[in-house]
């Protein structure tokens, strides 16, 4: 029964995980590329990780699957937070049927309220350093 | 101490070191063609978890708990990994 229940867990988790690469490799946009990977491949760790702590049966592999579910379940949204604010800022072009951009113009991000700037991958140029001041 | 696989964990865990596989191979596709950075940082931090994956089923094929501390320390290793390639776009893209 046990088997039955990791074997299961290991499948699902492992298809969640093929399904994350396969998003991110066929999204059309710098943002839906970055939920797939983080949401899906979140799920298939917590799966994987379920079947191994139900398939060892002890107290410290499930203390250890529990520490690294809670973990990716803290890490991945920050990561992909940053990820996208810094992505905006850079100016890549989203998908054309993007509906609504709330953070365009916003001073923070830098993202400008002209056209979305040149192609994507084209980074603005310009030394990090101080700015001149006229 | 470390219970015997049975053949439907091992069928089971063969199979999803193949669909783990090309889950890699299709995000070095992205790796290597992304058009923009952040294209890029995503797909290596995609790999890293799906690394993470592997040592998951590798644990549970062979038996050896030790594994998991590695699944651990790289699950660590990618987020400031990631986190250190965000703050970089941003310092050197922002206005």
């Amino acid at each position: 029964m046990t088997d039955f229940v990791a074997a299961v867990l290991l499948f699902v988790g492992s298809i969640f995980m093929l399904l994350a690469a396969l998003g991110v490799l066929r999204m059309p946009d710098v943002l839906t590329r970055m939920q797939a990977a983080s949401k899906a491949a979140t799920l298939g760790v917590v799966c994987m990780f379920l079947a191994l702590a139900v398939h060892f049966q002890e107290l410290g592999v499930a203390s250890r699957a529990l520490l690294v579910i809670g973990f990716v379940f803290l890490t991945a949204p920050v990561a992909a937070h940053m990820l996208g604010r810094s992505a905006l800022s850079l100016g890549v072009t989203l998908w054309p049927g993007t509906a609504r951009e709330d953070l365009r113009g916003n001073q923070d991000t830098g993202a400008s309220s002209a056209a979305p700037a040149g192609a994507s991958g084209e980074i603005q140029d310009g030394p990090p350093g101080p700015r001149q001041s006229d | 101490m470390t219970p015997e696989a049975s053949p439907l964990i091992s069928w089971v865990s063969g199979l999803s070191l193949v669909l783990l596989g090309t889950g890699l191979l299709l995000t070095l596709i992205r790796l290597l063609r992304g058009p923009s950075l952040p294209d890029r940082v995503v797909a290596l931090d995609l790999m890293s978890v799906l690394v993470v994956g592997l040592i998951a089923v590798h644990t549970l094929r062979s038996g050896h708990t030790v594994y998991l501390d590695a699944a651990i320390v790289l699950g660590l290793i990618s987020f400031l990994g990631t986190v250190a390639f965000a703050r970089y776009i941003a310092m050197r893209g922002g206005k």
